[in-house]
């Protein structure tokens, strides 16, 4: 089979650094990452690449595979054009550590904000099946952090002092709608995760190896239950009287 | 080896190292919302050739004061702003137009114009996307306008008929009934909104409409394209029969 060129991103530092081309011979069902392990196996052992599992399930080797995020051990070499170098580079929304490796401890900060499971007191514990399946699908995430990565909010705007990003937003629905959980999350969704900046165009939804359906099924329900309580007056006025 | 400096392209309008023709995506919103838009925008101000016999344009219905005893202008004025608004709040027209006239973004991992403040929908005029719900509520009053429209299309002087404009009509409300229903906004007020279905007051038929209007969720984008397409084609085969343009073929 023939070799691929890999132009990689080298450099470390969030800042400058270079693009180098390297010839990968190609074997029957390799993917980038496959590549990548190459070419430190024989060109440039100090080539920085973070995975774990090659499996696409431990989130670990996101990346840009020819401008596009995804998973670089879900990627086959064989479904990208040959007639150009395969380019690789980091994500472009966290900052570079070394090569294709970034610093996405950012996310972990946010995660801490959020406010965990808050067991309803004195209910029993027993859920049934048809209450849990919906957030089962949010349960899926691996922590990619491609959907952040490709979130124009992140990537264009870089709010992320005021903007939690996709990734939490399936993690807050996941606890929303658990039926045992109390806590109410939504002024936090409104007031500091920033949902309302979100513009749902689905980025998100498109690069998500898990296919989690981001946009319909955790962010557009959340940001009805933010209607719900800071922009139905008819809501509003019912949960005044009525409580809840 | 070759060596040549470069990180990921600046952020600027289109800069991107994707390969694909990402632009091609924008195309047909681009021309099915801006032609829409622009043919809407005529057929509302010209305030004629809305009706022909048993037919009744879209953009006209519900009709009122055609004779213009109050109103001088054009009775689509009227009422289009209620048809209109649910569509500019959908959360999935939104997305289209935000990619496709708003460029924020054009395309996913495609750069936007450059220094641009951005606010998402927490400020006017796009914190209005909130209130989707009550557009929601306005089309289910349109709809009753319209299926009323369909059945008179079916009233040919006292007589039972149908024309091609009838089968137009009805397919039509079928479309235009299918979008609403798939709305986001529905399925969180008639069971998204719970947490546990299995708890609540009527929970079990909730979460049965919930799960069926989820059906109709996953078509959304198909259906606001379908429907966008089958009431302006409804007006234009009226236009064209009320002007004379065409006949109206009778079937039964």
């Amino acid at each position: 089979m023939p070799d691929a060129t890999l132009r990689i991103s080298r450099g470390e530092g969030p800042t400058g650094g270079e693009t180098v081309d390297y010839k990968v011979p190609i074997a029957p069902g390799m993917v980038v990452l496959d590549a990548l392990h190459y070419i430190q196996g024989h060109q440039a052992p100090d080539l920085a690449v973070r995975w774990n599992c090659k499996a696409a399930k431990c989130g670990s080797c996101s990346a840009e595979v020819n401008g596009r995020p995804r998973l670089t051990c879900k990627t086959r070499v064989d479904s990208l054009p040959m007639d150009e170098p395969i380019v690789v580079m980091p994500m472009k929304s966290f900052p570079r550590i070394k090569d294709l490796v970034t610093d996405v401890s950012w996310n972990y900060a946010v995660n801490k904000k959020i406010p965990p499971f808050q067991p309803k007191p004195g209910v029993e514990w027993k859920i049934s099946q048809l209450d849990v399946d919906r957030v089962q699908e949010f349960r899926k995430c691996i922590e990619c952090f491609l959907c952040q990565n490709v979130c124009h909010v992140l990537r264009e705007h870089d709010a992320k002092p005021s903007f939690a990003g996709p990734r939490f937003f399936v993690r807050v629905a996941g606890l929303e709608m658990h039926p045992l959980d109390s806590a109410n999350r939504a002024p936090l969704l409104k007031n500091e995760m920033g949902l309302g900046l979100c513009n749902i165009t689905k980025c998100c939804t498109e690069v998500c190896p898990e296919d989690i359906h981001i946009t319909d099924n955790a962010i557009i329900p959340l940001k009805e239950r933010v209607v719900d309580q800071f922009y139905d007056p008819i809501t509003m006025l019912f949960r005044k009287v009525f409580g809840g | 080896m070759a060596g040549s400096p470069t990180l990921l392209p600046e952020s600027r309008l289109g800069a991107t190292l994707r390969r694909d023709a990402w632009w091609v995506e924008l195309l047909p919103a681009i021309i099915l919302l801006g032609g829409f838009g622009l043919y809407a925008t005529l057929r509302a101000f010209e305030g004629a050739f809305f009706e022909w016999g048993p037919y009744l344009s879209p953009f006209y219905s519900p009709l009122i004061d055609p004779q213009h005893h109050w109103w001088k202008f054009s009775p689509a004025l009227l009422i289009l702003a209620g048809p209109l608004g649910f569509r500019a709040t959908c959360y999935y027209y939104r997305k289209a137009y935000y990619r496709a006239f708003f460029l924020d973004p054009p395309a996913c991992a495609v750069g936007e114009p450059a220094n641009r403040k951005y606010q998402g929908e927490t400020k006017f005029p796009f914190i209005i996307q909130n209130l989707h719900r009550y557009f929601f509520y306005l089309a289910l009053v349109f709809l009753a306008f319209l299926w009323y429209d369909v059945v008179l299309a079916y009233n040919f002087g006292g007589h039972f008929g149908i024309g091609v404009g009838t089968l137009v009509m009805t397919l039509n409300i079928i479309m235009l009934t299918l979008y609403t229903f798939s709305c986001h906004s529905l399925r969180h007020l008639a069971g998204g909104k719970l947490d546990c279905f299995s708890c609540a007051t009527l929970g079990m038929p909730r979460h049965g409409a919930w799960r069926a209007l989820t059906v109709l969720n996953e078509r959304h984008m198909a259906l606001a394209w379908t429907s966008l397409i089958t009431v302006g084609f409804t007006d234009f085969y009226i236009r064209m029969v009320a002007s004379g343009a065409i006949h109206d073929l009778r079937i039964m």
